[in-house]
């Protein structure tokens, strides 16, 4: 490491320093997306695969279908009930991680410094637990033979088992389930910003409870709600385990569409398709963040 | 800041309550899981009692035996070199003003947690498996690359935190004592950087500890590790033998958390 020296140097160091960590990310992350969205365009191969050849039937198939008789062109109803699934589940899984995660942030960042990292600490213990454990750890609360259904049979609210589990509920709570750390995190780092002697001046000029949460609070820890709800949309959109293992076979999300095309389906040019689709929203997302994010710091 | 005692303004309708529903929402669950864990008998509905027979049970079975080798091999080789070159990379990116390219080595290197893990495995899969085609290596070499990759922005954030938060003045002194830059770097940055590198390994090893949907893509035939195991028993029953490798799985994930508590804090 020479001593900075000019604009220069501190370039070609940087860039040399990164060099290792980056081509590893684009041999073993980034490039292989590449791979995906020419596979999106190729013809399908005899069993699996692909043939070198262009072809619009990947992109075509996202949307439409075939009849294996006429010929003629019809929406894929299959996929849409999919992709309508998935959307609807995900911004589902937002709303309710918002509505509890908005309180369980502000109850952290207004508790005594002292056991303050307790409460973000045992936040921070399911979000680094294994999804799959998490996974699990929900299954066993809402099987028919689970906690839940147990305790409400015994206490004579239901005589039948409700069947939760393999259902769009299922998946629903477990998504929310797993995914509310990821909502609470970067609300809690924006309440712990907050200045509370706005609250103070709000209700000197007779601002009612509800006035202050909608007025003042909100608009100001708005960063972190969208910081928050991208986080959980995000992942949600492209869940995997967890509608595999809660929704049984049939309640399949985008994920699990995409692997059915690399397995049974033997379709790879359509499961190239649609992760481009995803990706893309994913990058759509993120570009609307920057933009905001980056209007609300100017805005001061 | 200091928060007005007097008249407690923080405290909002139902916000109390809320959170507390919240962590017990949170918690719930994995109690039962753990709880469950030490339920003597065959059946998972009926409480038999407590007993460690799961526990035995999934220890003495050799898949499982297997299966936490192959987890442990993956995650020590994918912590080992995502945070050398993320340390690296941090070195390069940090505390030296900004230079040109910056932005794309941030995007690049925080692409992971972006891109949906079922895009990125299916990416893999298709790329590893004309790999394979191709070299006719089918080995742990793909699992580690793969983990080694999407470890990297999790070791590389908290050496980046660490950097920052350093003083440039210690170098300086090392540089005026005529210490060559290396020697500046293995006597004077290193240790300072430790606590940073080892938060960095950490995290790396419990993110590939976990991993399960790019796993499940990449792996060949035969090389289960400790999810994707737990995953695929979960096709015929859910087994007590499945809570006990979770609770396993679990403690040593809060165990490897306190740990990092405990480094990230001391010098902080």
């Amino acid at each position: 490491m020479s001593k900075p020296s000019g604009q220069r140097s501190k370039g070609v160091n940087g860039w040399l320093l990164s060099t290792p960590a980056l081509v590893l990310l684009l041999l073993a992350a980034s490039g292989p997306l590449l791979i995906v969205a020419a596979y999106s365009v190729m013809e399908k191969g005899d069993y699996s695969g692909v043939r070198w050849v262009l072809s619009g039937e990947g992109w075509f198939r996202v949307l439409f279908e075939r009849d294996i008789f006429d010929q003629t062109v019809s929406l894929a109803d299959a996929n849409l009930s999919i992709f309508w699934r998935s959307v609807k589940l995900s911004i589902a899984t937002t709303l309710i991680t918002f509505f509890l995660g908005l309180p369980t942030a502000w109850f952290i960042a207004t508790r005594p410094a002292s056991s303050r990292a307790f409460w973000l600490f045992l936040i921070t213990i399911p979000f680094w637990t294994n999804l799959l454990i998490r996974t699990f750890a929900i299954m066993e609360v809402i099987r028919n033979q689970g906690i839940l259904n147990t305790a409400l049979m015994k206490s004579g609210l239901i005589s039948e088992p409700i069947q939760i589990l393999y259902t769009d509920t299922a998946v629903l709570i477990g998504m929310a389930y797993v995914y509310l750390p990821l909502m609470v995190l970067p609300l809690y780092a924006a309440v712990d910003r907050f200045d509370f002697k706005l609250i103070e001046a709000g209700y000197d000029l007779y601002a009612s409870r509800w006035q202050i949460l909608r007025r003042v609070i909100l608009p100001i820890i708005k960063p972190g709600i969208i910081a928050g709800s991208i986080l959980v949309f995000i992942p949600s959109l492209g869940a995997y385990v967890t509608p595999r293992v809660l929704g049984g076979g049939k309640n399949m999300m985008i994920g699990n569409f995409i692997e059915l095309q690399f397995g049974q389906g033997q379709n790879w040019p359509l499961g190239a398709a649609l992760s481009t689709v995803l990706l893309l929203v994913v990058l759509v997302s993120l570009v609307v963040y920057t933009r905001v994010s980056s209007r609300d710091n100017q805005d001061g | 800041m200091a928060k007005p005692r007097a008249f407690d303004v923080t405290t909002l309708p139902g916000f109390t309550f809320i959170a507390i529903l919240s962590f017990v929402l949170l918690y719930a669950p994995i109690v039962t899981l753990v709880v469950y864990s030490f339920n003597g008998g065959n059946s998972v509905n009926q409480w038999g009692g407590f007993s460690l027979e799961w526990y035995v049970v999934a220890f003495n079975n050799a898949a499982v035996q297997d299966a936490t080798m192959r987890s442990l091999i993956i995650a020590l080789w994918a912590a080992v070199i995502s945070t050398s070159v993320a340390t690296l990379a941090a070195l390069g990116t940090t505390r030296r003003g900004k230079f040109k390219g910056q932005t794309v080595i941030y995007i690049i290197i925080n692409q992971p947690l972006m891109v949906p893990e079922i895009v990125t495995a299916v990416a893999l899969l298709i790329f590893f498996s004309s790999v394979k085609l191709a070299t006719g290596y089918s080995g742990l070499g793909y699992l580690i690359l793969a983990h080694s990759a999407f470890c990297i922005p999790f070791a590389y954030l908290p050496i980046r935190a660490r950097l920052e938060g350093m003083d440039t003045a210690m170098e300086t002194a090392a540089a005026d004592l005529y210490a060559t830059p290396l020697q500046t770097f293995r006597y004077v940055t290193l240790p300072l950087l430790l606590p940073g590198v080892i938060a960095g390994a950490m995290l790396a090893f419990i993110i590939s500890l976990d991993n399960v949907v790019i796993t499940e893509f990449v792996k060949s035939a035969g090389q289960d590790t400790l999810p994707t195991y737990m995953l695929g028993q979960l096709r015929r029953a859910l087994t007590p033998e499945v809570n006990a490798i979770s609770t396993t799985l679990l403690a040593l994930t809060i165990f490897i958390l306190i740990a990092f508590a405990l480094v990230t804090k001391k010098r902080n």
